[in-house]
């Protein structure tokens, strides 16, 4: 049945069942919501008002409890829906599809929050709002590779070209934004003036690292969390005729 | 608490617009993600529903 | 296979010859590009100079992107991509004969007329040798990229936007580049680094490129 050359277990397949991913999806959906509202509280809370303020930079560091989780949740999403896309073209699932749809906005998202979160840490902390260092313009650049996957999935009226087209568009994106980083970096150094860069991670005690840990896990959490609800309404806009569905409690209320 | 008050929370020593206001775009961008999923889902599913009436 | 592709080759230039304002468009759209800067800014030859080595190659990118949407659309509109898409030869030796055809048409006259632009622009003559090798490696390498787009994108509507948007973040490493091998050979500094990055963004985009628009078109 299926034409991939690997032999994937059984579980694996058993994933790309619609009626499988609806059930099993939601009963997850309420663990990783508490997860991600538990995590992202704990975490703030500690960031903005317990943790000890830096030493050059003052209070305005605290935004790094979200800019940085932001950033890089905007490029593993990137990631995850090229790998998405990757196994459905691959092994032909549909559901493989719908959860790479999930990730375009949420994604996205991510990447705006980075933007702008990174352009106001840099007011107090260069004296501008943006400056074309390799981390901001590298940003940039994501934030059209997610703006182009959006333009594409929407202007194609099938689902399943759209489908294989983004995952295409997103195996190519991800390919190349290594590349991309790696030119964008170089092009900073060249014509660097400042020296500072937003990353330049100082070894952080404890008290400062760990509520960073867990802004990020949150934000992992508040990720899967969404792509499980779009995925989900995905699998009721489009199965609306089969029999599982029809019989589902969600629907007939029983 | 780091800080002595509230007060000095929100003023964060003049860094309190930047902060806030970042947290503040984190908060409210990511809120309208969960709740446009969540009312996309509701929507679908009482199309779906819609659906299963007419065809029974 | 390869009598397949020289016969899409000259299948494809006998249909670009017979009409040469296909030819020409991308020409005149570079000269008009180059000539809007000096206007739009400024026609001092210092400033110009100092920008020209990024203006040229902005414009040599707009120029091939206009010329992008028409590589499958016109097949794809007259059913005969179909057909070519049928016959029994992988689909990326088809999208390597017309992206052949594509940059001899876009890429190669850019470059022959670039020292003309280079004199425009107060571009230093030292430069000007880099400028013509940087490309020559890069534009084939902006056509195949954006295969990739236009293959996306046949039969969608409203597609020459969108295959703009697709493809731009992937030619900022060719641009970043391009346009710095030829600043750096303006102030007389060795280039051979840069030939080589762009040298491998080529070969790579070769070996990326067909595949992933052959399955495009397919879609």
């Amino acid at each position: 049945m299926t034409q991939s050359i690997w032999r994937m277990p059984r579980w694996f397949h058993q994933m790309g069942s619609p009626k499988w991913f609806y059930g099993f999806g939601g009963s997850l959906q309420p663990w990783f919501a508490l997860a991600a509202f538990v995590l992202l509280t704990w975490g703030i809370v500690w960031g903005l008002a317990f943790a000890p303020a830096d030493y050059q930079q003052g209070n305005s560091f605290r935004i790094m409890y979200v800019h940085v989780p932001a950033a890089i949740l905007s490029q593993s999403v990137f990631l995850g829906m090229a790998v998405a896309g990757a196994v459905g073209l691959i092994w032909k699932m549909k559901v493989a599809f719908m959860v790479a749809r999930s990730c375009i906005a949420i994604g996205a998202t991510f990447t705006v929050i980075a933007l702008l979160t990174g352009a106001i840490w840099g007011k107090p902390t260069w004296g501008a709002y943006w400056v074309w260092d390799a981390r901001l313009t590298s940003t940039l650049v994501l934030l059209f590779l997610y703006a182009g996957v959006m333009a594409l999935n929407q202007a194609i009226a099938e689902r399943q070209i759209a489908g294989k087209a983004t995952a295409i568009l997103a195996i190519v994106g991800t390919i190349n934004i290594p590349i991309i980083k790696y030119s964008v970096e170089w092009w900073n150094t060249l014509h660097q003036s400042s020296s500072f860069t937003l990353t330049a991670k100082p070894s952080m005690p404890a008290d400062m690292y760990l509520p960073l840990l867990l802004t990020v896990l949150g934000s992992y959490c508040l990720f899967v969390l969404v792509v499980l609800m779009r995925t989900r309404t995905q699998i009721l806009q489009t199965q609306s005729g089969t029999s599982w569905l029809m019989q589902h409690r969600d629907i007939t209320g029983v | 608490m780091y800080f002595e008050s509230l007060g000095a929370l929100w003023d964060m020593a003049g860094h309190g617009p930047y902060v806030w206001s970042s947290y503040g775009l984190f908060f409210a961008l990511l809120c309208l993600n969960v709740w446009h999923a969540r009312s996309q889902k509701l929507k679908a599913l009482k199309q779906a529903k819609a659906f299963v009436r007419r065809n029974q | 296979m390869i009598r397949f592709m020289l016969a899409i080759i000259r299948r494809d230039l006998l249909l670009v010859t017979r009409q040469p304002a296909e030819m020409i468009n991308p020409l005149v759209f570079f000269l008009l590009v180059i000539a809007m800067f000096p206007l739009g800014i400024s026609p001092e030859a210092s400033l110009l100079s100092q920008t020209a080595a990024g203006v040229i190659w902005v414009a040599a990118m707009l120029a091939t992107l206009l010329s992008l949407e028409l590589l499958f659309k016109l097949d794809h509109d007259d059913g005969s991509l179909e057909q070519l898409l049928l016959a029994p030869y992988p689909s990326w030796s088809l999208v390597i004969a017309k992206v052949f055809v594509h940059w001899l048409v876009s890429g190669l006259p850019l470059i022959l007329i670039s020292p003309l632009i280079a004199t425009m622009l107060f571009l230093p003559s030292e430069a000007v040798p880099t400028l013509m090798l940087s490309l020559l490696l890069g534009t084939p390498t902006l056509s195949l990229l954006g295969a990739i787009g236009a293959a996306l994108v046949t039969g969608v509507r409203g597609g020459g936007m969108l295959l703009t948007l697709l493809i731009l973040p992937l030619y900022v490493p060719v641009i970043i580049f391009g346009a710095s091998s030829v600043a750096a050979a303006a102030q007389g500094m060795p280039v051979d680094g840069y030939m080589a990055l762009l040298a491998a963004m080529f070969v790579f985009a070769l070996m990326i490129t067909p595949w992933a628009a052959g399955s495009a078109l397919k879609l």
